[in-house]
């Protein structure tokens, strides 16, 4: 019997594939941008398909959304056309092929998609809800049952609620088990719009250091012919 | 601006652009808001938000956007929301648990803590993120490196 979700993950990978080399063959920089867009959208979906929902939502904005959106503003700047190159480039390609070769060699030993006697349920997992992985000794203790702080009539948490704990585990894994780690993406993020403000922020004339333009230099042509 | 210009004098690009942006902000705010319950979370929102925001630039012009949204507001929110990640770090480690411990916020009920510390500093990413990346658009639109006299 055929597998439905192999059957579609294929089928998807072989479009992304199919992209991901017109990305790469047209000359067009805006079909190239467009496709890259796609490419990102495509990716979505499979990503969806594998229940990676976060995932899937990041690819879609940031890959179809923003950094299209980015690169479509870098054309206007560019020429409209990539320059004339042969196809093939061959240490690049052998180079890519080992990479991916190494990769592939890579995922042999992780456990099958979705295995449940995977390392990572029956040893990480668990104490993740527990929520006491990487907890320093001092750290706030986790009481079952605790009283909901939130609600003035004083209620317990449900059995099954781990004390109010985030309910998208994602997020607790970015924000709590790797809180440090997401502090400094945000800082990253952070810094390099400071470097842009740094670098291209638009200064006033007359400021020290910016040279003020006089009309005529503004529009020479026009204003001699008239 | 001339293709900007062009641009927003299209009827139907502008329609649709009134239309859809206010959506698409409530779509981002609501993402940064349920970064705890649902997927997403203050990254994928800020983007959104950002996306909006960058619609409004690309249809009606980067000048008409830097005039609703004032560059200073944008560059104190970029430092804003690392502040807010930060700070809420620190509220842990003044009440007594170690930088980033959210249990310490509300130390009976840890879990309410964890909640409420997570939330915050989805707040705090989103707001980095959207502001972040609106910058960068509006630096990308740029066509001169400097203000003459009596453009602001």
């Amino acid at each position: 019997m055929l597998d439905e979700i192999l059957t579609l993950d294929v089928f998807l990978l072989i479009l992304v594939a199919a992209t991901a080399v017109a990305v790469i063959q047209v000359r067009s920089l805006f079909s190239a941008t467009i496709l890259s867009g796609i490419y990102s959208l495509l990716m979505a979906v499979v990503w969806t398909n594998m229940h990676a929902l976060d995932v899937a939502f990041t690819e879609a904005a940031v890959g179809a959304g923003i950094s299209t959106i980015l690169l479509l503003g870098a054309l206007v700047l560019t020429g409209r056309f990539a320059k004339k190159e042969s196809p093939i480039h061959v240490p690049g390609l052998l180079l890519c092929g080992l990479t991916g070769a190494m990769l592939i060699y890579g995922t042999l030993d992780m456990p099958k998609f979705g295995d449940p006697s995977a390392p990572i349920h029956n040893l990480r997992v668990p104490g993740m809800i527990r929520q006491d992985i990487g907890k320093h000794p001092s750290a706030a203790p986790r009481v079952q049952q605790a009283k909901h702080e939130a609600d003035p009539s004083g209620h317990h948490h449900p059995q099954d609620d781990y004390n109010g704990h985030v309910p998208n585990t994602v997020t607790t894994l970015l924000a709590a088990y790797r809180g440090y780690d997401t502090m400094f993406e945000t800082t990253v993020i952070f810094v390099a719009g400071l470097s842009l403000l740094l670098l291209l922020r638009r200064r006033r004339e007359g400021e020290p250091g910016v040279p003020v333009s006089s009309p005529d230099q503004r529009q020479p042509k026009q204003e001699r012919l008239s | 601006m001339s293709s900007s210009e062009q641009m927003s004098e299209q009827t139907l690009v502008r329609v649709v652009a009134k239309l859809t942006i206010p959506f698409i902000l409530v779509m981002g705010v609501y993402v940064i808001l349920h970064g705890e319950l649902g997927p997403g979370g203050g990254f994928q929102g800020g983007v959104i938000l950002a996306a909006g925001l960058i619609l409004y630039g690309l249809v009606f012009g980067a000048d008409e956007l830097r005039q609703r949204i004032p560059t200073v507001v944008l560059d104190s929110c970029m430092a804003l929301g690392a502040l807010i990640y930060a700070g809420t770090g620190l509220a842990c480690l003044f009440a007594g648990g170690t930088f980033l411990d959210y249990g310490m916020l509300m130390p009976e009920s840890a879990g309410d803590g964890e909640a409420l510390g997570m939330t915050l500093v989805e707040y705090g990413v989103g707001i980095t993120v959207a502001s972040v990346m609106t910058t960068i658009y509006l630096m990308i639109s740029e066509r001169r490196t400097t203000l003459r006299r009596g453009e602001t």
